[in-house]
């Protein structure tokens, strides 16, 4: 199971990018797909190296992303 | 392999001093990280009940939709003066202007640093992406020498139109400001270095401590012709050779 | 039960704004109003109130509507030039409808002109000044005990109608020394909150001061709103003042100074047995046509007499039209007519 995951606002992605580039982890991509602004929306290409470190989310100047980190076993 | 929500905790959302309105921001602009670093801020300090913003003229024109505070939205260039008469006014209230390069260092020469000058007990977040977004990409004061814009389309001659003003090192030179730093957000480690400041901007205005200017080196991709990540290097590797990143005041 | 204090004109002003409860001044010096920032300069901080000589005229107005638009009562006062630079404060302050009062000491123009007495912003003060479809109103004091009491109704009639208030004075007024009795002051506190102002949303939706709107629509519906507050104020506000009309065959036009001056005009006319009379507007918008036009079916002739080239002139003959003579008598470049000037203008129309 991935440390960590996030979930995209489709809608609101403008496809800048600057996810894809922040992401240490290489989980993000294009996903091809175009929202109804027309932009080709961010999706996981890798969800199982997502460790929820956020920096994706930190760069999104449109705050799409929402980032969960898996709560750690005490 | 699936996810499960519930046994995950969200360690990053909205901030709930934004609302939830789009930016109108282009793709890759960085006004909208801007806006959520003072969103994350308001929650945080706790403040944004008590929070008075300021809306320019220029492409963060809409400022006034995106925050859950109350909004004056300005003249072009008078947001340190309007400031200025919201904190005579009303002490108590946390005020903070925001405006880019035209704003701040055109039009707004004046405002800006006699604010500064008379140690306004306000925050201000100067937004230079060295170019005029909204009207259709001119040159800014800011604007680097041999960078083309609208209205130097071979490239900023200083003969003609003199040099970019670092205006962050004129406020620092007046005796009250009590913090003015230079910030950006071409990655990571800058976004987090940014947010700080923010928060000591922000910070220094609740403990009653003086004027604040955070100036942000940002991106406007579509103006300069670059894609996001294109912008974020080019920030990265010349747009600081001009504008140097740090703390030039902390008296904090 | 107020206090007699002898006053020039331009401390008179900056007194009635103290006790009107004025919370925020900011203003930029310039010649004839320097007594008024002085007055305040010294008065306002012993009160807890605000005083901030500002980097300019123009970063003054923006003060104001800072201020303005966290609900408090404020006021700046310039001349001529100084106002000029304020033209674009004045239309965003009556586009986000806020209230707020400016002090015109007019001095002779046009550019840098002169130090002396002038009525030549009349056009800049009531027919907009600024961009825009919007008014604000305008009261033109002849005296300095007249001169504080309609500084302390600008204040009222700005919060009542959440709009610019523009007294507009001169020279000779600013300077000149009257006994002025004053009402007992305000206290800013005890004024009514205002509920749309920016003081800090807790327990409330944000407030937001603006005056922009990118859909024509919207914008359309936002200047009707506009246009009806001008008709309101309009019906209500006119205010006028006619000496010696009822038997007159010439009345003279005239506001402010002038107006104080052709009260000798008549008294000198009429002990030579010329019947004339003054018609005195107040409020110079809403400016009182009906009045005049109703005047000008009664007498031969209304001569307007202005330190200008003719600028309420032209609101006078907009509102006589062809229903009686309207001659202009003016004096340009900061010269005071004396009565005696006046006197014989009037002589000319007489039959």
């Amino acid at each position: 199971m991935p440390r960590g995951t996030v979930v995209i606002d489709a809608d609101r992605c403008k496809g800048c990018g600057l996810c894809i580039a922040a992401c240490p982890q290489s989980v993000l991509a294009f996903s091809g797909k175009l929202n109804p602004s027309g932009y080709d929306v961010v999706h996981m290409e890798n969800p199982d190296a997502c460790v929820g470190c956020a920096f994706c989310a930190m760069t999104c100047p449109d705050i799409v992303i929402e980032v969960y980190r898996e709560k750690v076993a005490s | 392999m699936s996810v499960n929500l519930e046994t995950m905790t969200k360690v990053f959302g909205r901030p709930d001093s934004l609302t939830d309105a789009r930016f109108t921001y282009c793709p890759g602009c960085h006004h909208g990280i801007i806006t959520r670093i003072i969103g994350d801020t308001l929650d945080e300090l706790g403040i944004v009940e008590r929070t008075v913003g300021i809306a320019p003229v220029g492409c963060s024109v809409f400022a006034y939709r995106y925050f859950r505070c109350d909004s004056q939205q300005v003249a072009h260039g008078r947001a340190c003066a309007v400031a200025t008469g919201i904190k005579r006014a009303r002490p108590e209230t946390i005020v903070f202007s925001y405006q880019g390069d035209g704003d701040f260092a055109s039009i707004g020469t004046a405002e800006s640093i006699h604010a500064a000058n008379r140690g306004e007990n306000i925050t201000v977040i100067f937004v230079n992406n060295q170019i005029y977004g909204m009207t259709g990409g001119e040159m800014a004061p800011t604007t680097l020498v041999g960078q083309k814009s609208a209205t130097t389309p071979e490239g900023r001659d200083p003969k003609l139109f003199g040099y970019p003003i670092r205006f962050s090192e004129l406020i620092a030179q007046l005796e009250a400001p009590v913090y003015v730093t230079r910030q950006a957000l071409y990655d990571t480690k800058h976004i987090l270095q940014t947010t700080q400041a923010v928060k000591k901007a922000f910070q220094n205005q609740v403990d009653g401590k003086g004027y604040s200017l955070v100036e942000v080196l940002s991106a406007c991709p579509v103006q300069w012709r670059m894609s996001p990540t294109q912008a974020n290097k080019y920030i990265a590797e010349t747009v600081t050779e001009v504008f140097p990143l740090g703390d030039l005041v902390d008296r904090g | 039960m107020g206090e007699r204090l002898l006053l020039r004109g331009n401390e008179a002003i900056a007194e009635a704004a103290i006790r009107a409860g004025c919370q925020c001044y900011f203003a930029y010096p310039i010649t004839p109003q320097a007594e008024l920032l002085e007055h305040l300069a010294h008065h306002m901080p012993r009160l807890g109130r605000t005083f901030i000589q500002a980097e300019s005229e123009l970063s003054a107005i923006n003060m104001v509507y800072g201020a303005a638009g966290a609900g408090v009562r404020t006021m700046t006062s310039s001349s001529s030039p100084g106002i000029s630079l304020k033209q674009e404060g004045i239309s965003y302050l009556a586009g986000a409808h806020l209230p707020a009062v400016i002090v015109n000491i007019v001095r002779g123009g046009p550019g840098l002109g002169n130090i002396a007495p002038s009525q030549c912003d009349y056009f800049q003060a009531t027919k907009g000044g600024g961009h825009g479809d919007y008014h604000v109103i305008v009261l033109g004091p002849s005296t300095v005990p007249e001169a504080g009491e309609l500084t302390m109704l600008a204040f009222e009639l700005a919060d009542q109608y959440r709009t610019p208030v523009i007294i507009l004075a001169d020279g000779l007024l600013g300077q000149m020394m009257e006994p002025v009795e004053l009402p007992d002051p305000i206290d800013p506190s005890t004024l009514p909150t205002k509920e749309w102002a920016t003081t800090g949303a807790k327990g409330r939706d944000p407030n937001i001061v603006l005056s922009f709107d990118m859909d024509p629509n919207d914008l359309k519906q936002a200047n009707l709103v506009l246009q009806e507050k001008y008709r309101t104020i309009t019906t209500n506000e006119i205010r006028y003042e006619e000496t010696d009309t009822e038997d007159a065959d010439i009345v003279i036009a005239a506001y402010g100074t002038i107006a104080r001056i052709c009260r000798s005009v008549i008294r000198m006319a009429r002990a030579e047995g010329i019947k004339v009379g003054l018609f005195r507007p107040i409020t110079l918008w809403p400016f009182p046509y009906e009045q005049i036009k109703s005047l000008s079916e009664k007498v031969r002739t209304i001569l307007t007499v202005e330190m200008s080239a003719g600028q309420m002139w032209e609101d006078v003959r907009l509102a006589v039209a062809e229903r009686a003579e309207t001659p202009f008598y003016g004096e340009m470049g900061g010269i005071v007519p004396t009565p005696r000037s006046i006197l014989s203008e009037v002589k000319k129309h007489v039959r």
